[in-house]
C-alpha cells in the first residue's frame, strides 16, 4: 500500500483518506475532548468536503458518517494517509 | 403521595429527543434541525401502557458525560442526581441517530454503564434508510443488552414500541446504584471503538446513498456561491416582510376601524371612549398590524432552522466572527436573535467558553429583533419613498436590509471591543456537527408561528396595553383651560416629563415626540409606536385613526434627519425589559445588564446624533 501522509489542512478533496496520527499536543484540552467526542481516532477513515474560503476559514469533511466543521488550525494537527 | 416516576431523554446533540418527547406527550417543545435546540430540562406527562403515569424530562443533546458548555451541564446533573436535582431518573431512553451509530452509540455506552434501566429508541431510521443503510436492531439489543426500539419520532413511527418498553422496565427491577466513579468509566478513545465495532455489526447493508446532501453543500458551502447564497436569502427574507404583509396588514387595520366605529358609535363622548378609542384601540392595533410582518420573518428563521441550513450559514461565516474574537458558533444564537434576543441569549448556552459565550450575549440584543419591525417599518412608510431600482428592488426594503446591516456592524465592532476590553481572552475556536439537509415538517414551522402569534398577542393585550393606558392617561389629564390654544399633550403630565427629556434628546435631533416615546418603549420597544398613535390621536382627537393618519402627522411635524436618528436610535437602544431580565439570569448578577445598558445606550445616543448631523449637513 503506497501512504501519503498529509495534514488535513491540504490533503486534496473528495479522495479517502484515513487518520494516521492525531497530535493532541497542539490542541488545547476542551478542543482535544471536542474531537474525539465527534469520533476523531486514528485509523478512521476521513473525507474533506469543503473549505470555506481559499487559505483560511474552516474546512467540512465527513468522519464516519457525520460531516463535522472545524477550523484549520485544528486540522493541522490531524495527519491523513491515502486509502488504498 | 409518591412522585411519578421519572424517564429522561437522553443523547447526542440533533438526535431527535424533543421531537420524540413531542410525539410522547403531545408537548409542543421546538423542535429543529441543528445541534443545540434544546438548552433547558422540559418536564412532560406520559401514561404508560399500564395507565401508570411517568414524567418524562427532555434534556438538551450532549457527546459525553463530561459537559463542556452550559446546557450540558443540565444533562449531566439530571442523569447522574446532581445539582439540585432532587432525584435520579428512574430509567431513561437513550435516543440515538440510526444514520449515525458510530458516534451515538459511544455516548449510548457510557450512559449504560450508569446502571440505570434503559431502553434505546434507534430514531430517525428512516433517514438512515434513505441514506442506504439497513439496520439490525435484533442485533443492537443482544449487544447493548437493553431493549432497541426503532422510531421515526417526526412521523410518530416506534411509538407504542417505545412506550411498551418502557412499561417493561420502569419500576420493575430493584434500585440500582450508580458505578462509584461517577459514570466516566473508560475514557472516550475506548468506548469509541467498542462504538464502532458494535455500529458495524448491526449495518446488514451499507449501499452508497443517494449523495443529494453532499451536492447541495457544495453550493451552500462554495468558497464563492456560499456567501452569495446566504446574502440572497437574507435580501429576500426581508424583501417578503414588506412584499407579502401588505394585504393582510390591510385586513387587519379595516378590522380595527370596524372596531373603532363601532366602539364610538356605543358609547357617549367622554374620558371612557377616549380612553378606550385613543388609548387602547389606536395604541394596541398599532402595534397589531405588524403581526403579518413578525411572522413572515419567523417564517424564514424556523425554514432556515427546520432544514439544517442553520449551521451552514455559521460554517460560512467562521471567518468573520473569528476576526472580532467570536466563532461560527455565535452565529447561530445571533441568527435567532433577529426573531427575539430572549431565545437567542438562551441559545449562547451551547457556546462552551465563558468568555466567548457573554460576549454574544452582550451584542446580541444589536441584532434586529422582530419588535423592531414595527418602529423600522412606521418611520421607513412615511419618510422613504415607495419606488422601485432597477425595477425590482424596492427602495423600502432596501432601507430596512440597510438598518439590518447596521445592526450587524455595530455587533461586531462591540464584539470586537469588548474581546480586548471586558470580555478578553483567547477564542474557544469552532468545531460542529453539520446535520444532515432535511426538509421542513410544516407541521413543526406551523406550530412555531402559532407559538409566536400566542406570545405576540400576550405581549400586545398585557404589557403594550398596559403601558398604553398608562400612557394615555398621563397624556390626558390635566386638560389645557378651554381656548386657551395650548396643545392638550404638552399641558399633560406626559407632556411636561417629556419636555424635560427633551433638553437631553434635542441635541440628537429628537423632538417632544420622541421625547414622550422612549419612556415607555423601555418596556418593549413596539410600545413607540402604540404611544406615538396615542400622542397623535389625543392631540388631533377629530382624524381618523390607524397608521395611515399616523403616517401622515409624523411626515408633517418630523424632518428627514430627525426621522433617520430615530431609527438609528433603535438600532442601539436596549429598550426591552425582557431582554435585560434574561441577562441579569444567564449571568447571575446585575453586573453584565446594567453593563451592556449602558454601553447601548452610549451607542444609540452616539449614533443617533452622527446621523442627524449628518443628515443637516448633507442638506437632507
Amino acid at each position: 500500500m503506497a501512504t501519503m501522509i498529509d495534514s488535513l489542512v491540504t490533503f486534496p478533496r473528495h479522495q479517502r483518506a484515513t487518520v494516521a496520527s492525531i497530535d493532541w499536543d497542539r490542541l488545547a484540552v476542551p478542543e482535544a475532548r471536542r474531537l474525539r467526542e465527534l469520533g476523531f481516532d486514528e485509523g478512521v477513515g476521513v473525507e474533506v468536503l469543503h473549505r470555506a474560503r481559499l487559505g483560511s476559514g474552516p474546512i467540512a469533511c465527513r468522519i464516519g458518517r457525520m460531516t463535522v466543521a472545524l477550523r484549520r488550525t485544528v486540522a493541522a494537527a490531524i495527519s491523513v494517509s491515502v486509502r488504498s | 403521595m409518591t412522585p411519578a416516576p421519572l424517564v429522561a431523554l437522553v443523547g447526542n446533540p440533533n438526535a431527535g429527543k424533543s421531537a420524540l418527547f413531542n410525539a410522547l406527550t403531545g408537548a409542543r417543545q421546538k423542535v429543529g434541525n441543528y445541534p443545540g435546540v434544546t438548552v433547558e430540562r422540559h418536564s412532560g406527562r406520559l401514561a404508560l401502557d399500564d395507565g401508570r403515569p411517568v414524567e418524562l424530562v427532555d434534556l438538551p443533546g450532549t457527546y459525553s458525560l463530561d459537559p463542556a458548555s452550559a446546557d450540558e451541564r443540565v444533562t449531566c446533573d439530571v442523569v447522574t442526581g446532581r445539582g439540585g436535582y432532587e432525584r435520579l431518573p428512574d430509567a431513561i431512553v437513550i435516543v440515538v441517530d440510526a444514520a449515525n451509530l458510530d458516534n451515538h452509540l459511544r455516548f449510548a455506552l457510557q450512559l449504560l454503564a450508569l446502571g440505570l434501566p434503559v431502553v434505546v429508541a434507534l430514531n430517525m431510521i428512516d433517514l438512515a434508510e434513505r441514506d442506504g443503510l439497513t439496520l439490525d436492531a435484533a442485533v443492537l439489543e443482544r449487544e447493548l443488552g437493553v431493549p432497541v426500539i426503532p422510531t421515526v419520532a417526526v412521523r410518530r413511527r416506534g411509538l407504542d414500541d417505545l412506550r411498551a418498553a418502557l412499561t417493561g422496565i420502569v419500576g420493575g427491577s430493584a434500585v440500582r446504584h450508580l458505578p462509584p466513579s461517577d459514570g466516566v468509566v473508560e475514557d472516550i478513545v475506548t468506548l469509541q471503538r467498542r462504538a464502532r465495532t458494535i455500529a458495524h455489526a448491526a449495518v446488514v447493508a451499507e449501499t452508497p446513498g443517494r449523495r443529494w446532501g453532499h451536492m447541495l453543500d457544495s453550493v451552500a458551502l462554495h468558497p464563492v456561491f456560499g456567501p452569495l447564497l446566504l446574502l440572497a436569502l437574507l435580501f429576500v427574507m426581508f424583501q417578503a416582510v414588506f412584499a407579502w404583509s401588505e394585504a393582510p396588514i390591510g385586513w387587519i387595520e379595516d378590522g380595527f376601524k370596524l372596531l373603532e366605529a363601532g366602539v364610538a358609535g356605543l358609547m357617549p363622548d367622554g374620558v371612557l371612549r377616549s380612553l378606550i378609542t385613543d388609548g387602547l384601540i389606536a395604541g394596541v392595533g398599532a402595534v397589531i398590524v405588524f403581526l403579518p410582518q413578525i411572522l413572515i420573518l419567523f417564517l424564514f428563521i424556523l425554514v432556515l432552522e427546520a432544514t439544517g441550513y442553520m449551521v451552514r450559514a455559521a460554517f460560512l461565516m467562521d471567518r468573520m466572527m473569528a476576526r472580532v474574537g467570536l466563532s461560527g458558533r455565535a452565529f447561530i444564537p445571533l441568527l435567532s436573535s433577529f426573531a427575539c434576543a430572549v431565545p437567542g441569549i438562551m441559545a449562547t448556552r451551547t457556546i462552551d467558553d465563558e468568555k466567548d459565550r457573554l460576549t454574544t450575549i452582550l451584542i446580541a440584543p444589536l441584532m434586529t429583533c422582530s419588535a423592531r419591525l414595527p418602529v423600522y417599518t412606521i418611520i421607513i412608510g412615511a419618510f422613504i419613498p415607495d419606488r422601485t431600482i432597477g425595477g425590482w428592488i424596492g427602495l423600502q426594503g432596501l432601507v430596512l436590509l440597510g438598518l439590518y446591516v447596521m445592526g450587524i456592524l455595530g455587533a461586531f465592532v462591540a464584539a470586537l471591543l469588548l474581546r480586548r476590553t471586558v470580555t478578553k481572552g483567547a477564542s474557544s475556536g469552532f468545531m460542529m456537527e453539520m446535520p444532515k439537509y432535511q426538509l421542513p415538517l410544516w407541521r413543526d414551522v406551523a406550530l412555531g408561528l402559532w407559538t409566536r402569534t400566542v406570545i405576540f398577542l400576550k405581549r400586545a393585550g398585557t404589557i403594550i396595553a398596559l403601558t398604553t393606558v398608562v400612557l394615555w392617561a398621563l397624556l390626558s389629564f390635566p386638560k389645557p383651560p378651554a381656548g386657551s390654544g395650548i396643545s392638550p399633550v404638552d399641558y399633560s403630565v406626559a407632556g411636561r416629563i417629556a419636555g424635560g427629556l427633551e433638553t437631553v434628546v434635542r441635541p440628537i435631533g429628537f423632538n417632544r415626540d420622541i421625547a414622550l416615546a422612549l419612556i415607555p418603549a423601555m418596556a418593549a420597544r413596539e410600545v413607540a409606536v402604540a404611544a406615538i398613535g396615542t400622542v397623535y390621536a389625543i392631540d388631533d382627537p377629530e382624524a381618523e385613526g390607524g397608521q395611515k393618519a399616523i403616517t401622515e402627522n409624523l411626515r408633517n411635524r418630523w424632518s428627514l434627519p430627525t426621522a433617520l436618528a430615530f431609527l438609528m436610535w433603535f438600532v442601539f437602544a436596549p429598550q426591552c425589559i425582557s431582554t435585560i431580565a434574561v441577562t441579569r439570569r444567564e449571568t447571575n448578577g446585575w453586573r453584565w445588564p446594567a453593563f451592556m445598558v449602558g454601553y447601548l445606550f452610549a451607542a444609540a445616543y452616539i449614533m443617533a446624533g452622527i446621523t442627524y448631523w449628518l443628515a443637516v449637513a448633507v442638506g437632507l
